[in-house]
């Protein structure tokens, strides 16, 4: 009996980088032309073991076989040239150029002695992408082109390379619902045509849609590889997280009359702005929250959510409309996001590494991050470090925040651990209102649970809470009243309860219900 | 040891390593153009540091150094670069003359202090604009420092030539005996022949200051947080615009402040070109020194003791030997300090 030959077979692998051991041992076996899904939360060692694959890391040992032949990768040049492709997450183009362009760079097809034919070079571009249904026009330019369209184009750069493995990080990360759906559609079409395809994610719902076997890995190790259909959500969870996980967190829905008694935290009557691009962003923006509310705004991502954030949180003047807080009118021309904090308002912006944290600060000074000036961090002339130190390291214990150092930078932390930092600080400061953006995306499952547990607690404690997600289910599980914004308008406001995720998801794109 | 020990040690070999190494290939060119490398380092080792001229003189000459790496360091923690060092530091010291000579029948206990606030208040001043640009209407920092040098250097070129100069002369008359600031050949027969002055005193409680600012108070941490990342401070309602300005102005009295070793230590005038170049070497001095105050302290120490001893194998070899070994001392150190960073990066888990 021959041997099974595996289009990728790990064994063994192992790597450390310094302290950190990345990679503990892993094993992974991939069929040729299945859809594998490597799962785990951040942190777990998903991008390493893929990047060790594609040759941007040489392991400490163990052993690789790709097409049942041993390989030792000094490069991705060399994993390339064995047929494995990879897509980053963050996209790696050119935008002023144009498809066909950004395709062929590095590659690029020649006329004569030196000139560039692109002529041909469009011709190849066209071909590639009728092959696979990705219907992209060679001839446009890579800035007009959105997001989903823009992911289509790396997988196509992939191929052109000569492909036959592609190793996809985190590919839904940026889609929209809608554009997920596409993109699924389109690695069955590569799977149709022979390709094997590994896609890395923590979405577990996505990996039930589209994959055929998964393997979850934890804390570097490769904990176990089953058929999708031979498993579940809950099963996957478990085996990723190493204890049972609970979805839905409970919560108490609030009798009509608790509502009506709460007091109305923020009001906004008829909100307009501009975008930075000088375009219509919001129009006729109104609603109200109350204490002890969560308003969920759902809607596909650049329908004004941004905006919206930004006035609220005194970062951007509205064209008109009026906004009240706690009672209080507030006057635009005076709005700053320090005069907005001081009133109570607590922001979970949704780019933790832009917005949200000063990556080389260490943990304990991103804890006090708006408050450095807050008297018990500070004195008459220098900072208070015994209190940041205390103060830091009792909100890494509450928070279960992982590594537990608060000297560490909060760059050296997982994305989630981050996250905790971000929603820690904001809820530390008991906000009365707090406006939480995306607090759980690139989130694993098991800090999901935690960030969504603390932002109920929150809301049971008292405070307004505007939520924004681009995750239909998280606002349709933590929401008391459901918004959605559709090209800078609501385009509808229920109650929990009373609408389902058909109808949101209809709205999201536009629709009219009947 | 800590993660963050380890890196700062390692980070401290990189740069003796980097020094080592920029003598070693000095050597080799010096070779290459027909001179003794040992003869040359020999000389330079004895008039520099087994001679009290020459530590003296070190100290002389690293004082302005020290004043103008500090105020580009600051504005560096911000996210600024301050080019305009040269430029402040004119204007401090024309500020300081005038101060100097115009007021009177002052006791030293105020003299010597309003003509040290005057040089700040001049550096402040020439900041100020670049400042206000940068932080209300986002006109880049390095465009306009460099600007403001050609101001600041033609404007108090005109003053001196057309009303201010001792005739015969192209400096100011002499600032007022009480503001001049006690040479340290008075204290110590050390220093004997040595222009060196109390200003290096002054220019090592600007080190401790600035250090104290940056890490200890809560306005070097929005300061940091400013340069470090201006989106996540501003969210934070830290008011980046304001942050920008004052890191100017802390920025500009510095670089003012190192015009008194010459204004009130030295020649006790403002003259034309009195800087030699200060202002942009503190650009290196920062450099070297990795923005940070005890870096600049001993970064600008080295290029003190450089500066002088161009002076000292002169007799040898042309003192551009001195400018060379000083450019790759530069090449060396900043290269080195990458390769420091990105190893404790990937090894002690620690971003420097």
């Amino acid at each position: 009996m021959t041997e099974q030959i595996f289009a990728v077979e790990l064994r063994d692998i192992s790597i450390r980088f310094g302290k950190v051991t990345a990679n503990d041992s892993a094993s992974l076996r991939v069929e040729k032309g299945e859809i594998h899904a490597l799962v785990g939360e951040n942190g777990a060692g998903k991008s390493t073991l893929m990047k060790i694959l594609y040759g941007m890391y040489s392991p400490d040992s163990g052993m690789m076989k790709v097409n049942g032949a041993e390989a030792h990768f000094s490069g991705p040049r060399d994993a390339i040239a064995s047929g494995i492709g990879m897509v980053h997450q963050h996209f790696m183009l050119v935008p002023p150029l144009t498809v066909a362009e950004n395709v062929v760079l590095g590659q690029e097809p020649v006329k004569g002695c030196c000139a560039f034919d692109s002529g041909r070079a469009r011709e190849l571009v066209a071909q590639i992408s009728r092959q696979y249904g990705f219907e992209l026009d060679p001839a446009a330019k890579v800035e007009t082109l959105s997001v989903g369209e823009q992911q289509r184009l790396e997988i196509l750069k992939v191929l052109f390379r000569g492909a036959e493995i592609l190793i996809l990080d985190e590919p839904t990360a940026v889609l929209t619902p809608q554009e997920t759906t596409s993109f699924f559609a389109i690695l069955r079409k590569l799977k149709a045509q022979g390709k094997t395809v590994i896609i890395i994610t923590h979405k577990l719902r996505e990996v039930m849609a589209v994959s055929d076997t998964v393997t979850v890995m934890r804390r570097g190790k490769t904990v176990g590889t089953v058929r999708t259909a031979a498993t579940n959500e809950a099963g996957l969870a478990q085996m990723m997280v190493g204890r049972p996980v609970v979805f839905q967190v409970e919560r108490r829905l609030k009798t009509e009359r608790e509502i009506a008694a709460s007091p109305v935290v923020l009001s906004l009557e008829g909100i307009c702005a501009k975008s930075d691009r000088w375009l219509d962003a919001l129009c006729g923006i109104s609603f109200e929250i109350r204490a002890g509310e969560i308003f969920g705004v759902a809607g596909v991502e650049g329908n004004g959510q941004s905006e919206l954030i930004e006035i609220i949180t005194g970062l951007r003047r509205p064209q008109s409309g009026r906004l009240t807080l706690s009672g209080q009118l507030m006057d635009f021309e005076e709005n700053s996001p320090a005069r907005m904090s001081k009133l109570g308002v607590g922001h979970v912006p949704e780019d933790r590494h832009r917005r949200g944290l000063v990556l080389d600060y260490s943990v304990r000074d991103n804890m006090v991050l708006g408050r450095q000036r807050e008297s018990q961090f500070c004195s008459a002339l220098s900072r208070n470090a015994e209190a940041v130190a205390a103060f830091g390291d009792r909100m890494i214990e509450d928070f279960d925040i992982y590594p537990a150092d608060g000297e560490l930078a909060a760059r050296a932390l997982s994305g989630g651990n981050q996250q905790k930092i971000v929603v820690a600080r904001e809820l530390s400061r008991r906000p009365k209102l707090l406006v939480a953006s995306q607090p759980t995306r690139g989130v694993d499952v098991g800090a999901i649970e935690f960030i969504h547990r603390k932002i109920i607690e929150a809301r049971d404690a008292g405070a307004a809470v505007l939520l924004l997600s681009a995750e239909l289910s998280e606002i349709m599980s933590l929401s008391d009243m459901i918004g959605v914004i559709y090209h800078g308008a609501l385009a509808g406001v229920f109650p929990a309860g009373s609408v389902n995720e058909d109808k949101i998801g209809l709205l999201m794109a536009g629709g009219k219900l009947p | 040891m800590s993660a963050r020990a380890k890196t700062a040690l390692l980070q401290l070999a990189a740069s003796a390593a980097a020094v080592a190494l920029a003598f070693l290939t000095g050597a080799l060119i010096m070779l290459l153009v027909g001179v003794n490398p040992l003869a040359v380092y020999s000389a330079l080792f004895e008039g520099v540091l087994l001679n009290p001229y020459g530590l003296a003189q070190i100290i002389f000459k690293s004082t302005p150094l020290m004043l103008t790496g500090l105020s580009v360091a600051f504005a560096f923690r911000a996210g600024l670069f301050n080019i305009g060092a040269e430029g402040q530091m004119i204007m401090g010291g024309c500020c300081c003359a005038l101060a100097g000579f115009s007021l009177k029948g002052l006791p030293w206990l105020i003299h010597a202090p309003l003509c040290i606030i005057a040089a700040m208040a001049g550096g402040m001043l020439w900041a100020a604009l670049p400042g206000y640009l940068k932080a209300k209407r986002g006109a880049h920092e390095v465009i306009t420092t460099i600007m403001m040098n050609f101001i600041a250097a033609a404007l108090t070129n005109y003053f001196v030539m057309a009303r201010f100069h001792e005739p015969e002369t192209v400096h100011t008359a002499s600032i007022m005996p009480s503001a001049f600031l006690p040479r340290l050949a008075a204290l110590s027969s050390f220093f004997k022949g040595s222009p060196a002055n109390a200003a290096f005193f002054i220019g090592l409680a600007a080190c401790a200051l600035a250090g104290w600012l940056l890490w200890k108070t809560a306005l070097g941490y929005e300061i940091r947080a400013v340069g470090l990342s201006p989106d996540a401070a501003a969210v934070s309602g830290i008011s980046v615009a304001r942050k920008t300005m004052s890191a100017f102005l802390i920025a500009g009295a510095l670089a003012g402040l190192a015009s008194v070793n010459f204004v009130m230590g030295y020649k006790h005038y403002f003259e034309e070109d009195f800087t030699g170049g200060a202002g942009f070497m503190g650009i290196a001095v920062a450099l070297v020194g990795q923005n940070n105050p005890a870096g600049v302290l001993a970064a600008a120490l080295l290029f003190g003791a450089l500066s002088h001893g161009t002076l000292v194998i002169n007799a040898l070899v042309p003192k551009d030997i001195v400018l060379i070994l000083q450019a790759l001392l530069i090449i060396f150190v900043i290269t080195f300090d990458g390769i420091a960073r990105r190893y404790a990066a990937a090894n002690f888990g620690e971003k420097a």
